[in-house]
C-alpha cells in the first residue's frame, strides 16, 4: 500500500499553476490544471528539459520554458518529435489536500 | 407470515425502493417509515424550480398522505431513530418505542458540507437541502442581497433561482471556472456569461475567509484578498457528506458512506442501504439515476430475487432556465484522447467531445443540448464511431450531411463593423463593392479601399469576399495564429476589438478555438492582444505568460534568475551603485555584469531570493528594469550636450523623458531605443527599433532597426523641430506598433510587411492621427506604469511564484 504526505491545499496552488516541492533528491513540480486535476512531475529532465513548474500549463500539458518542449503531465512523455519522459508521482486530492506519495520524496527511488 | 420492514429516511432513494417492492408484491412486508423532516418523500431535486417560483411544493411531492395510507405504510414522520439493536433486531425510535424488524433499510440520505469558518453558526447561514433552506431563500426579495458560497450545479440553481425573484445574488467559487467537476473551462466561460446577463455577480477564483455578523445575524462575507460581500443572507452549497452517524453508532460497516455489496446489502445481512449515505466500490453518489438503480437492486434483495447494481455513466444537467447544458463521462484531456470541438458564437453554442479508441468517452455541451441523449446514449454504449467521426459533432441530424462553414465568425459581424481601420470601411461597405462586381481582393482594395493601406485587414476582407461570392471565390492560404485556431494573428487582434472581447475563454468561444484552452503559442499572443486592446480592464491573465514575464525576472540556464534595475537613460548614482553591491553581497550574487543597454545586470539570483533583492533595490529608489519583458527595454544615450565637446542636444535628458514616458509599456516584442547627441553616433541609435539622431537642427527619428539576428539600419521616419515632437512621434510611433504587429514580431519586421510609406503617413504626415496615436499610449500607460518589483516585494502580489509549496530537504536523513 502506498503512502501519502500532505504537501498543501489544493488553492495553494493557481489553476493552470505549478509549485515545487523540494526534496533530498530533487525539486519535483505540482501542477493544477483547468479541469481541477493535478499532477506531480520532476522540475528537470536531466539535459533535455525544466524547470518545467515555469512553464506554460494548458490542457493536461505543461511546455518547457526553456525548449519549448511539450509533456504529457499524466504519463510524463515528452509529446511530438522530441523524445523524453520526466518521471511523474502518484498523486491523490482527499478533503481539499493535496497528498504525494511519500515514494516521491523518499532518499532512495523504490526499487519497483 | 408477513416480514417487518423499517425504512430509516424517506428520501427519493428509498421511496423509490418502496414503490418497487409494493408494486412486485404488495403484501412481502408489513412497512413503517421513519423521517427526520415532517413530511414524506418529495422530489428533492425540483426544489429549485420551486425556488425560481416554476413550480410549487405540492407539485413536487412524490408520495402524499393518501398514497402511504393506500399502501399500508405506517409513516412516523418528524421523528427520529434513536438506536438500533442489531442483536434482538429492534429499531428504538426517539420517544423510546421499540419496534422489531426483519429487515431494516438506510436511506438517511446526506448532510450538506458547512466549510467551519469563522461566523459560520450565525443566523442567516444556511445550506441548500430541504425545503425549509428553500423557503427562506423564497423569503429574499428585491432589496435583499444574497451571497452564494460554491459555483457547483445546487449553488448556481440556488442563486438562478433567487436571482429570478429580483434578488441581488453574488456566486463566490473557489475554482477557476463554473462547475469544474462538469464542464471545462470554454463552456464555464458560457455559463458565466449567461448568468452574468441574469444579473447575477460571479466570482471565481475567491477564497471566503470568514463570515462576518452583527448581533448575532450574518452580515457580510469577507474574501482573503480583504474584500467584503454584505448579505441578508448567505447560502453554502459546497457540497455534500453521507450521514453515516446512526450506520456508525449501531457498528456497521462504514467508510466516506455506509458500505454495501452489489445487491445493496451492508455488514449486517438484515440491514440494507440505499441513496446519498451509501459507499459502493469506493464511490459515493449525489446524481439520481444511480439512486434510482440502487433502490430496484434493494426492492430485489428484499423479496429474495438476485439483482446486482452497476455503477453506470452518469451526466449532469443544470436546472436553470435559460443555462442549457449537459455534460457526461470523462473530459480530462491525455495523451490517448482526442478532442472535436464545435463552437458557434452567434448562437453561443459549445460542444466537445472527447475520443479515444474511436469511442466518445466524455461530451460537455452548452447553449444547444438537443442531441445530448444521443451522445450519452454512445458513451454508455461504447460505439465505434469511426465511420461518423466527420459529422460526429453536428449531431444525429447530420450524419452524412456536410461540414459547417469556417467562416461562421466573419459572418455573424454586422455590416456596420468596422473592417478596414485604417480607411474606415465597414463591412456593409466592402459587401456592396463586391455586389458592385469586385470579385477579387485587388478589385475590393480599389474600389472600397478597404486592405489598401496597412493590409493588416486583408485576411478579414478576404473572408467577406469568401461569404458573399460563395463558392466562386477561392480562399487563399493563409498564416494562422497557431494549430488551435484557422484564423491569423492580424484577424484575432480586429476581431478583439470589433466583438468587444476580453478574456481569453471569451476569444477562444467566440472566434471558434478548436481545442478547448489553447496552447503555449497563442495564449501569450491573446494575452497581449487584450492588454493591448483594453488598458484600464483586468485582463491580463499571468498564467498565459512566459515565465520571465510571470515573475519578472530572466530565467538563465541553470533556473536562477538575472535582475536589472532600471536606470533611466543609462544614468547612475553614487547611492545606486552602492544599494546594487550591497544587493550583490547579501544575496551571494556570482555575476555582475554591465550590459549593453546601459545599466547592471545582477546574474544568478535564487527565485526565492527575488522579493528580497528587490526590496532592497526599491529601497534605494530603484524599480524594474523590465530587461524581461515583450514591451520597452531600455533608451540609450550619449553624454550629449552636458559634457561633449561634439554634443549638438540634451541626448541624455532627451533619452530620460522618453524613458520617464514609455517604462512599463507592453508590445508585441522587445523595444529598444537610443538618443545619440550628433551622428557620430556613440549611443548606436541607428540599430535600434527607434533611434534618435540629435543635430544641429533637431531631431531625426529612425525605426527598424535590428542587430540580433538580422542586422538592419534604421531608416529615417523624419525630422522634427523640437524635443516635445521628438517625444510626441517616439509615442506615437511605439503606439502604432502595439496597435498592428503580430505577436513577437519586432518593430523591422512589422514594418517589412506594413511598409514604411504606410507608417510615415500614419505619424509623420498625419498630425490629427500622431496626436491620437499619442494619446491612447498616454492612457494606456496610467495603468500599466506600476513597478512590478515593489508590487512583489511590498504587497505579496503572486506570493505562490516564489516559495516552494512543501521543503522536505531539511527534514533530518534517517
Amino acid at each position: 500500500m502506498t503512502d501519502f504526505i500532505d504537501i498543501g491545499h489544493i488553492t495553494d496552488i493557481p489553476v493552470q499553476g505549478a509549485r515545487l516541492v523540494r526534496t533530498q533528491r530533487g525539486d519535483i513540480a505540482v501542477f493544477r490544471t483547468a479541469s481541477g486535476n493535478f499532477y506531480a512531475v520532476d522540475e528537470y529532465l536531466e539535459d533535455k528539459a525544466g524547470p518545467l513548474s515555469n512553464g506554460i500549463q494548458h490542457g493536461e500539458m505543461v511546455t518547457d520554458p526553456m525548449r519549448n518542449w511539450v509533456f504529457d503531465l499524466a504519463t510524463g512523455e515528452a509529446q511530438g518529435a522530441d523524445e523524453g519522459r520526466v518521471a511523474t508521482y502518484d498523486l491523490k486530492i482527499a478533503e481539499g489536500r493535496i497528498l504525494l506519495a511519500t515514494a516521491a520524496i523518499a532518499n532512495q527511488v523504490a526499487a519497483e | 407470515m408477513t416480514q417487518k420492514l423499517i425504512i430509516i429516511g424517506a428520501g427519493m432513494a428509498s421511496g423509490r425502493a418502496l414503490e418497487q417492492l409494493l408494486e412486485a408484491d404488495p403484501n412481502a412486508y408489513d412497512v413503517t417509515l421513519f423521517n427526520a423532516e415532517p413530511r414524506g418523500n418529495y422530489n428533492r431535486i425540483m426544489l429549485s424550480p420551486v425556488l425560481s417560483g416554476e413550480k410549487t411544493y405540492d407539485e413536487i411531492v412524490t408520495h402524499s398522505a393518501e398514497w402511504y395510507e393506500a399502501n399500508g405504510v405506517t409513516c412516523r414522520f418528524g421523528e427520529r431513530v434513536a438506536n438500533v439493536d442489531r442483536a434482538r433486531k429492534v429499531v428504538v425510535a426517539e420517544n423510546g418505542d421499540e419496534l422489531p424488524y426483519d429487515k431494516l433499510l438506510f436511506g438517511t440520505g446526506s448532510n450538506p458540507f458547512i466549510i467551519p469558518m469563522p461566523g459560520h453558526d450565525l443566523e442567516g447561514v444556511i445550506a441548500y437541502r430541504d425545503l425549509e433552506d428553500t423557503e427562506l431563500m423564497m423569503s429574499m426579495n428585491d432589496s435583499n442581497k444574497v451571497v452564494v458560497i460554491g459555483g457547483g450545479l445546487l449553488g448556481l440553481e440556488a442563486a438562478a433561482g433567487m436571482a429570478a425573484r429580483g434578488v441581488d445574488v453574488t456566486v463566490v467559487h473557489i475554482m477557476g471556472h463554473l462547475m469544474e467537476r462538469q464542464l471545462d473551462e470554454a463552456a464555464g466561460y458560457l455559463l458565466r456569461k449567461a448568468l452574468v446577463d441574469k444579473g447575477i455577480t460571479v466570482r471565481c477564483q475567491a477564497n471566503s475567509k470568514q463570515i462576518l455578523g452583527e448581533n448575532g445575524k450574518v452580515r457580510a462575507l469577507q474574501l482573503d484578498d480583504g474584500t467584503e460581500l454584505p448579505c441578508d443572507l448567505l447560502v453554502m452549497a459546497v457540497g455534500i457528506r453521507p450521514n453515516v452517524k446512526l450506520a456508525q453508532d449501531v457498528g456497521l460497516a462504514v467508510g466516506k458512506g455506509i458500505h454495501v455489496d452489489d445487491q445493496m446489502l451492508t455488514s449486517d445481512a438484515d440491514i440494507l442501504a440505499v441513496g446519498e449515505c451509501v459507499e459502493h466500490d469506493g464511490a459515493i453518489f449525489g446524481l439520481v439515476a444511480p439512486l434510482y438503480d440502487q433502490a430496484k437492486v434493494a426492492a430485489q434483495t428484499l423479496l429474495n430475487e438476485h439483482a446486482t447494481f452497476v455503477q453506470k455513466e452518469i451526466s449532469t444537467k443544470l436546472k436553470v432556465t435559460g443555462c442549457d447544458l449537459f455534460s457526461a463521462g470523462d473530459f480530462a484531456e491525455g495523451e490517448d484522447r482526442e478532442d472535436i470541438v464545435f463552437r458557434d458564437p452567434a448562437r453561443g453554442v459549445y460542444r466537445r467531445l472527447v475520443l479515444k479508441d474511436n469511442k466518445i468517452i466524455g461530451a460537455v455541451m452548452y447553449g444547444d443540448t438537443a442531441d445530448s441523449n444521443w451522445f450519452f446514449g454512445m458513451i454508455k454504449d461504447g460505439t465505434d464511431i469511426a465511420d461518423m467521426r466527420e459529422t460526429l459533432i453536428f449531431g444525429p441530424a447530420y450524419q452524412g450531411g456536410t461540414p459547417m462553414d469556417p467562416l461562421a465568425a466573419v459572418a455573424a459581424l454586422p455590416d456596420d463593423a468596422e473592417i478596414c481601420g485604417c480607411n474606415g470601411i465597414s463591412k456593409g461597405q466592402i459587401v456592396a463593392a463586391i455586389n458592385a462586381g469586385a470579385n477579387t481582393l485587388d478589385a475590393v482594395k480599389a474600389t472600397s479601399k478597404a486592405g489598401s493601406s496597412c493590409g493588416s485587414c486583408v485576411g478579414l476582407v478576404t473572408q467577406v469576399l469568401g461569404i458573399t461570392l460563395g463558392d466562386e471565390f477561392k480562399m487563399p492560404e493563409k498564416e494562422t495564429v497557431c494549430k488551435c485556431t484557422d484564423q491569423s494573428h492580424d484577424d484575432v487582434r480586429k476581431l478583439i476589438i470589433a466583438k468587444q472581447l476580453k478574456s481569453i475563454p471569451q476569444i477562444m468561444q467566440e472566434l471558434d478555438w478548436n481545442s478547448p484552452g489553447g496552447c503555449h503559442v497563442c495564449r501569450p499572443a491573446l494575452n497581449y492582444y487584450l492588454v493591448c486592446a483594453w488598458p484600464g480592464e483586468e485582463v491580463d491573465d499571468g498564467k498565459s505568460r512566459f515565465i520571465n514575464e510571470r515573475v519578472h525576472a530572466n530565467i538563465q540556464k541553470d533556473g536562477t534568475y538575472s535582475v536589472v534595475p532600471r536606470m533611466l537613460g543609462g544614468i547612475t548614482t553614487p547611492n545606486e551603485l552602492r544599494a546594487i553591491a550591497d544587493a550583490a553581497d547579501k544575496f551571494n550574487v556570482p555575476t555582475v555584469k554591465v550590459t549593453g543597454g546601459q545599466r547592471i545586470d545582477l546574474l544568478g539570483v535564487k527565485k526565492e531570493d527575488l522579493p528580497a533583492i528587490w526590496y532592497d533595490l526599491g529601497e534605494a529608489g530603484m524599480m524594474s528594469g523590465q530587461a524581461y519583458a515583450k514591451g520597452l527595454r531600455t533608451v540609450k544615450t550619449c553624454v550629449g550636450t552636458d559634457h561633449c565637446r561634439f554634443g549638438t542636444q540634451d541626448s541624455t535628458g532627451l533619452g530620460i523623458k522618453i524613458e520617464s514616458e514609455m517604462w512599463g509599456a507592453w508590445s508585441p516584442h522587445k523595444f529598444k531605443l537610443a538618443v545619440t547627441g550628433c551622428p557620430r553616433n556613440c549611443a548606436e541609435a541607428t540599430c535600434k527599433d527607434l533611434g534618435i539622431i540629435c543635430v544641429d537642427s533637431g531631431y531625426q527619428i529612425l525605426v527598424g532597426g535590428a542587430a540580433g539576428l538580422d542586422l538592419l539600419e534604421a531608416e529615417l521616419l523624419i525630422t522634427v523641430k523640437t524635443e516635445q515632437e521628438a517625444i510626441d512621434v517616439s509615442c506615437a510611433f511605439y503606439q502604432l506598433y502595439r496597435e498592428g504587429a503580430q505577436y513577437l514580431h519586432r518593430p523591422y519586421k512589422w514594418i517589412a510587411k506594413v511598409g514604411l510609406d504606410w507608417v510615415k503617413e500614419q505619424v509623420a504626415d498625419d498630425l490629427e492621427n500622431r496626436a491620437a496615436l499619442a494619446e491612447r499610449f498616454r492612457y494606456s500607460q496610467q495603468f500599466y506604469q506600476v513597478d512590478p518589483w515593489a508590487e512583489r516585494a511590498r504587497k505579496g502580489v503572486d506570493a505562490h511564484e516564489f516559495t516552494p509549496l512543501a521543503d522536505f530537504t531539511k527534514v533530518a536523513a534517517e
